[in-house]
C-alpha cells in the first residue's frame, strides 16, 4: 500500500531524511516511533503529498508522488497535531465543506455517519471554537476519514489531550483501523502505540533504524526495542 | 477502485462559500475593514480639507487609497485563518488542482472587498453629496480594479503569511506591484466623476483589463510554487 | 578554496580601465552641450547605469522563471546577483538623473512616468530583499524570490504605461520627443561616441560585478555546507 525507496529530503543544506526505505502492506497499522526532530512529521508530510521528496521514489496506494498526487490525495486521510478545522463553522459545516472538496455526492448521510462514529452527533450544530481539544481532535479524525480513504496518516494525534480524551481517541482510532485501512501513526508515546499498532518502526537520524511486528514483542518489551534502535 | 473528485469549479465555490459562511458568523474581517475605511476617509477629510473644489479632483484618489488599505487588512486576515490552524494543509490535501485554492480564496477576498465598497461608496456619496459616483461606468471600474488588486493580493498574501514578518510584509510586497491597477483605477474613475466622455477613459480602462487578465493568468500559473514545500 | 578564475581578474582590470576611459570621454572628449552646459555630462553615466540596471532586471525575471522550471539553485544565485547589482546601478541612475534635473527642470524630482516608474521599480526590488530576509528555508526563499521578480518584471512596464497617462516632461533623447519634454538636445557624433563608450564600459563593469556576486553566492553556500559538517 505504501512503498518508499531511498527517500531523501533536504531543507536547504540540512538533510532530514537520509535514504528511508519503508513498505506497508494493506491493513497494517504501523507506529512510526522516534525522538523529536527525527523527521517523523517531514516523512508523513511527504507521504501526504504536502512536501516533495528531494530524491527517491514514493508510492502510495499504487500511485507515485509527486506526479500523481491528486490520485494519492483522493485515497488518503491525514490527521495532524493541528485540527485543520475552521473555528467559525459548526462541526457539521466543517465536514460538509470537506465533503465538497472531496467531491462526495449526497454528503448529508455521510456527514451524519461520521459524526456518529466520532461521537459528536449531539454537538453537530455547535461552533468548533467551543469544542475542547479532545473533541476537535475527534472531529479532525472524522474529517480525515470522510471520503473513506484506503490509507490514513496520523501525526502525533495525542498531542495536548488529557487522559479521558486520549482513551476516547483510542476507540476512534481502532474503529478507523478496523475497516481494513492501512494506518501509519507517528508517536513518541510508546504505551499508546503499543496498544494500537501491529508493527513498530523506529525513525532515527534520518533512517529507519529498526522494525518489528507485534509478535516480536511477546516476551521483551517495546521500550527496550526502542532504546536499542536509537543507540544503534 | 475509483474515488470521486470534485470538479474545479465546485472546489472553487466550496472554498468561497466556506469563507463567506464563516465571515457572516464572526463578521471579524468585514467589520475591521469597514471601520478602518471610515477612519481613513475621516483622516483624509481633515488632511486634505475636502471642500467642494478639492473633492472634484481627489474623490477617486481618496476612495482607492481607502480600498487599497482596507484590502490588505482583509487579505492578511483571510490567509492567516488558513495558515494558523493548519487549514491550508487541509485544502492542499483535497484531490483538486491547487490553483482551485487560489481562485477560491480570490473569490471570497473579492466578495469582501466589493461588500466594503458597496457600503463605503454610498456613504461617501452621502457625506459629500457626490452623486456622480452612481454611474454604471464607475461601478465597472470598481469591479475591474478590485479584481486586479485581489488577484495579486491573494497570491502575495499566500506568500507573506509564510514569512517571519507576515502581516507587515504584505503591503510592502503588494503596493509596488499593484501601482498600475491602483493608478489606472484612479484615472478611470476620476474621469468618470469629472464627467469626461467614455473615449477619454478608454486607455486606463484597457490597461486595467490587461492588468487583470495578465495577473490572473500569472497567479494561476505560479500559485503551485507558492504553496508547495 | 576555489582559485579566482584568471578571466575574472582580467575582467576586473578591464572594468577599471573601462571606467577610466568612459570618464575621460564623458568629461573631456564629449563637447559641452550648448544650452545646459557641463551638467549635461552626467547624461553619459546616467544612460550607462540605466542600461545595465534594466538589462539586469530582465535577466533576474528570466532566471526566476528558469529557477521555477529547473529548481536549480544556481539560477537563484544568478537572480539574486542580478537584482542586487541592478538595484545599486538603478539607484545611481536616479541620483545622476536628479543632479541633471536640478538645473534642467529646476527641481530634483518630478513625478514624471520615467521617474515614477524608476522609483516604483526600485521599491519592488527593495521589497524583494525584505521578502527574502523573512524566509529561513533556502528553497522557499528561492521560489518566492523567483515568483516576486516575475511579478515585478511584468508590473513595471504596465506601471510605465499607466503613469504615461498622467503626464511627462522627461526628454526622449533617442527617438521622437513629445512636445512637453524639456531639456532635450540633439546629439553630435562625438556625444554619441561618448555615450556608446559609457554603455560598453558599464556593460563590462556589470558583467564583472555579476560574476563576483555569483561567485560569492556559491562560496557562501560552500561555507554553510562546511559549517554543517563541522557541527555534526
Amino acid at each position: 500500500m505504501i512503498e518508499v525507496k531511498k527517500l531523501v529530503k533536504r531543507f536547504g543544506l540540512k538533510t532530514i531524511l537520509k535514504g528511508v526505505d519503508f513498505n506497508v502492506q494493506p491493513g497494517e497499522f504501523v507506529a512510526l516511533l522516534g525522538p523529536n526532530g527525527a523527521g517523523k512529521t517531514t516523512f508523513l508530510r511527504i507521504l501526504a503529498s504536502l512536501s516533495r521528496p528531494s530524491l527517491g521514489s514514493v508510492k502510495v496506494a499504487g500511485y507515485s508522488l509527486p506526479n500523481e498526487s491528486a490520485n494519492v490525495r483522493a485515497r488518503l486521510g491525514v490527521v495532524s497535531h493541528l485540527p485543520l478545522l475552521y473555528p467559525d463553522l459548526t462541526a457539521e459545516e466543517n465536514l460538509q465543506f470537506y465533503a465538497r472538496m472531496y467531491g462526495i455526492t449526497h454528503h448529508a448521510s455521510r456527514v451524519t455517519d461520521v459524526l456518529n462514529m466520532v461521537g459528536l452527533e449531539p454537538r453537530r450544530r455547535d461552533l468548533v471554537r467551543t469544542f475542547s481539544r479532545g473533541m476537535q481532535q475527534r472531529l479532525a479524525i472524522g474529517r480525515a476519514v470522510l471520503h473513506d480513504p484506503e490509507v490514513v496518516l496520523f501525526d502525533e494525534p495525542y498531542t495536548g489531550l488529557d487522559q479521558d480524551a486520549s482513551e476516547m481517541l483510542d476507540e476512534v482510532l481502532r474503529s478507523v483501523a478496523a475497516k481494513g485501512r492501512t494506518v501509519v501513526m507517528t508517536s513518541h508515546d510508546l504505551a499508546r502505540a503499543e496498544d494500537l499498532a501491529t508493527r513498530f518502526d523506529v525513525l532515527s537520524r534520518g533512517v529507519i533504524a529498526a522494525s518489528g511486528t507485534r509478535d516480536d514483542f511477546k516476551n521483551s518489551n517495546l521500550l527496550d526495542f526502542y532504546r536499542k534502535a536509537l543507540e544503534a | 477502485m475509483t474515488q470521486p473528485s470534485p470538479s474545479f469549479l465546485k472546489a472553487v465555490f466550496a472554498i468561497a462559500r466556506k469563507d463567506l459562511a464563516a465571515e457572516f458568523r464572526s463578521r471579524e474581517l468585514l467589520s475591521a475593514m469597514l471601520v478602518f475605511s471610515m477612519l481613513v476617509i475621516l483622516i483624509f477629510n481633515f488632511a486634505l480639507e475636502l471642500d467642494v473644489k478639492v473633492r472634484q479632483s481627489v474623490t477617486a484618489g481618496v476612495l482607492w487609497t481607502t480600498f487599497a488599505f482596507a484590502g490588505t487588512l482583509g487579505l492578511n486576515r483571510s490567509m492567516a485563518v488558513e495558515k494558523d490552524r493548519g487549514c491550508m494543509d487541509g485544502l492542499l490535501l483535497a484531490p483538486v488542482d491547487r490553483s482551485a485554492i487560489f481562485f477560491g480564496k480570490a473569490v471570497s477576498n473579492l466578495a469582501f472587498m466589493l461588500l466594503v465598497e458597496a457600503i463605503v461608496v454610498p456613504l461617501y456619496a452621502m457625506l459629500y453629496n457626490e452623486t456622480r459616483i452612481f454611474q454604471w461606468e464607475f461601478i465597472g471600474v470598481l469591479l475591474l480594479g478590485s479584481i486586479g488588486y485581489i488577484a495579486v493580493g491573494t497570491l502575495l498574501s499566500a506568500m507573506s503569511v509564510q514569512t517571519r514578518t507576515r502581516d507587515v510584509l504584505l503591503p510592502i510586497l503588494l503596493f509596488p506591484v499593484a501601482v498600475p491597477v491602483l493608478l489606472a483605477s484612479v484615472k478611470a474613475s476620476g474621469g468618470i466623476v469629472a464627467g469626461l466622455p467614455l473615449e477619454e477613459i478608454l486607455t486606463p480602462l484597457n490597461l486595467l483589463i490587461v492588468y487583470d487578465v495578465v495577473f490572473l493568468a500569472v497567479s494561476y500559473m505560479v500559485f503551485d510554487f507558492v504553496v508547495e514545500e | 578554496m576555489q582559485q579566482k578564475p584568471i578571466f575574472l581578474t582580467i575582467l576586473d582590470v578591464l572594468s577599471i580601465i573601462g571606467l577610466g576611459v568612459a570618464t575621460y570621454f564623458a568629461l573631456v572628449y564629449a563637447p559641452t552641450e550648448a544650452v545646459m552646459g557641463n551638467v549635461q555630462r552626467v547624461f553619459y553615466f546616467h544612460v550607462g547605469t540605466a542600461w545595465v540596471a534594466l538589462v539586469g532586471f530582465v535577466l533576474a525575471a528570466v532566471s526566476g522563471i528558469l529557477y521555477l522550471v529547473t529548481k536549480d539553485m544556481k539560477w537563484d544565485r544568478f537572480e539574486l546577483a542580478a537584482v542586487e547589482v541592478s538595484t545599486m546601478f538603478f539607484f545611481i541612475t536616479i541620483v545622476l538623473g536628479s543632479i541633471w534635473a536640478r538645473p534642467a527642470w529646476n527641481t530634483w524630482w518630478t513625478w514624471d512616468p520615467r521617474l515614477t516608474t524608476a522609483a516604483v521599480t526600485e521599491l519592488i526590488y527593495i521589497a524583494y530583499f525584505m521578502l527574502r530576509a523573512g524566509i529561513e528555508d533556502p528553497e522557499k526563499r528561492a521560489r518566492f524570490g523567483a515568483v516576486y521578480t516575475l511579478l515585478g518584471g511584468i508590473s513595471a512596464p504596465i506601471t510605465f504605461m499607466v503613469i504615461r497617462l498622467f503626464r511627462t516632461i522627461h526628454p526622449v533623447v533617442i527617438g521622437n520627443a513629445s512636445a512637453a519634454a524639456q531639456g532635450g538636445f540633439d546629439m553630435t557624433p562625438n556625444m554619441l561616441t561618448a555615450m556608446f563608450i559609457a554603455l560598453g564600459a558599464f556593460t563590462i563593469i556589470f558583467i564583472d560585478l555579476m560574476w563576483h556576486r555569483i561567485r560569492i553566492g556559491a562560496l557562501e553556500e560552500k561555507v554553510e555546507h562546511l559549517k554543517l559538517k563541522v557541527s555534526m
